[in-house]
């Protein structure tokens, strides 16, 4: 199915006036399949899609398709490294308290991977976590942190990769064919709804993760986006991004340096 | 008198890949003129966990640099590009990357259809694309689209293929300008190479 950019300016405009979503700066060619997939899932034509759109329930349905929702526990094992032996005990040379923002959460894996690591070091007790996702939908599903069990053992994979202490069964308690991960996990962390493009910053932290969200956002977003992270970062304050994404052309980018280049860990060295 | 028509009018060269393809894809790297007048534009299928070692293998034998591309990076020519591992790659309109982590197609991470959807979408006409050995059906929906747009598609022979699924679901689903051997299609880029001299 080939759909026009006409069409999908017509379905952001729409969005936006109606329901406060902007979805203007999102990168083409991802956001063409994510309406071609909705349109395509749902036997749709364009027509129906726009007139569906102003109905309110119908649109947490397509945040829910829009927003990419795929992720891993320990995704990228080396990364998870690089923040156990070196980021985090950086922080903790300077503050007491770690406070940690995972902008984008979606279903919530890399918290639950965030929370084992830091209990695992022992210092989950030190730490406060805000996790944030656009789609209302999947925090609720990031809460229960249940996933099926065919993804625990990629899981369980990037674990032993990442070289963690026991095993992530220790973690978890099969039911219903599902993997329920232990809710004591995420007691320091507290879910909120928050839009990237749109929201303010609000609050300051040690450490942002922000890993392949970006890259569904063109470089004028991402420029923003990089902005309200600064913000939101205290000064010699972290940034992790995904292993394939890169801050060397955003405008601000000299504000920051590269503290793990394969990883992509930059730190803020300048207000 | 050269039996391929070609012409200067090309853009980019993307290639698709997957099981049994490797060797071949070696072939054409180290065989590539110097100085290429196009970008490269590699979606093999690989192993998705394992991030490092096959640009490095790739690169150690070809004639022009291999590199797995960032997210919005600019695509040169003369440049070789490979999808990096667990991302999709696309062409974007102005001549770059986007990747993206949705969810696989055709059971694959980075998917051939992807890169040559997208690139067949931005390069229209001025595309060639290239699929060669493999096990499944990714790429074939591709190069219809890259015919359909106007684009050259080149196979690689089936009865050369270690596995010929992927080039037998191009002939299937669109018109495929050359079924070609690896040593046919080395000849077909210095060929092309030569128009733009």
């Amino acid at each position: 199915m080939e759909i026009d950019i006409s069409d999908l300016k017509r379905i952001t405009e729409l969005v936006k006036t109606n329901h406060g979503y902007d979805f203007t700066n999102y990168a083409m060619s991802s956001f063409k399949r994510r309406i071609v997939r909705i349109l395509e899932m749902q036997s749709m034509t364009m027509d129906v899609l726009m007139k569906k759109l102003y109905e309110k329930k119908f649109l947490e349905d397509f945040l829910n398709e829009i927003t990419v929702n795929v992720t891993e526990m320990f995704r990228d094992p080396p990364f998870w490294r690089v923040l156990r032996d070196d980021i985090i005990p950086a922080i903790l040379l300077n503050h007491q308290k770690i406070r940690i923002w995972h902008a984008g959460c979606s279903s919530g894996e890399e918290v639950f991977s965030m929370a084992i690591m830091l209990k695992e070091m022992g210092i989950y007790d030190n730490a406060s976590l805000i996790a944030t996702d656009l789609d209302t939908n999947i925090l609720e599903r990031a809460k229960t942190g249940s996933y099926n069990l065919k993804s625990m053992e990629l899981n369980e994979k990037n674990y032993i990769r990442y070289q963690g202490e026991s095993t992530l069964k220790d973690y978890y308690k099969e039911s219903n064919g599902m993997a329920v991960l232990d809710p004591s996990l995420i007691d320091n962390v507290s879910y909120r709804k928050h839009d990237l493009v749109l929201g303010d910053v609000f609050n300051k932290f040690d450490l942002i993760l922000c890993r392949n969200v970006m890259i569904y956002f063109n470089q004028t977003l991402q420029n923003e986006v990089l902005k309200k992270f600064h913000e939101s970062l205290f000064k010699y304050g972290y940034l992790a991004i995904g292993s394939k994404e890169s801050l060397i052309w955003c405008d601000i980018a000299n504000k920051f340096i590269v503290v793990n280049n394969e990883e992509k860990v930059y730190k803020k060295i300048k207000d | 008198m050269s039996r391929f028509n070609l012409n200067n009018k090309f853009k980019a060269v993307v290639i698709g890949g997957s099981a049994g393809s490797f060797q071949g894809i070696v072939k054409i790297l180290s065989s590539l003129p110097q100085s290429f007048p196009l970008p490269i534009i590699m979606c093999l299928h690989r192993l998705k966990h394992v991030r490092n070692g096959f640009v490095e293998a790739l690169s150690i034998k070809s004639i022009a640099e291999v590199t797995e591309p960032y997210d919005k990076e600019n695509i040169k020519k003369g440049h070789v590009y490979l999808a990096p591992a667990n991302y999709h790659m696309s062409v974007e309109l102005g001549h770059y990357f986007g990747l993206s982590t949705e969810q696989m197609i055709n059971n694959s991470r980075p998917a051939i259809d992807i890169t040559l959807n997208t690139a067949a979408y931005v390069y229209r006409d001025k595309l060639i694309g290239i699929l060669l050995s493999g096990a499944n059906r990714d790429g074939g929906m591709g190069m219809k689209n890259i015919k359909d747009r106007g684009g050259l598609t080149i196979v690689q022979d089936p009865t050369e293929c270690m596995i010929d699924t992927m080039p037998k679901a191009a002939l299937n689903l669109t018109t495929i300008d050359y079924t070609l051997k690896i040593d046919e299609i080395v000849n077909f880029l210095k060929e092309l190479h030569k128009q733009y001299k």
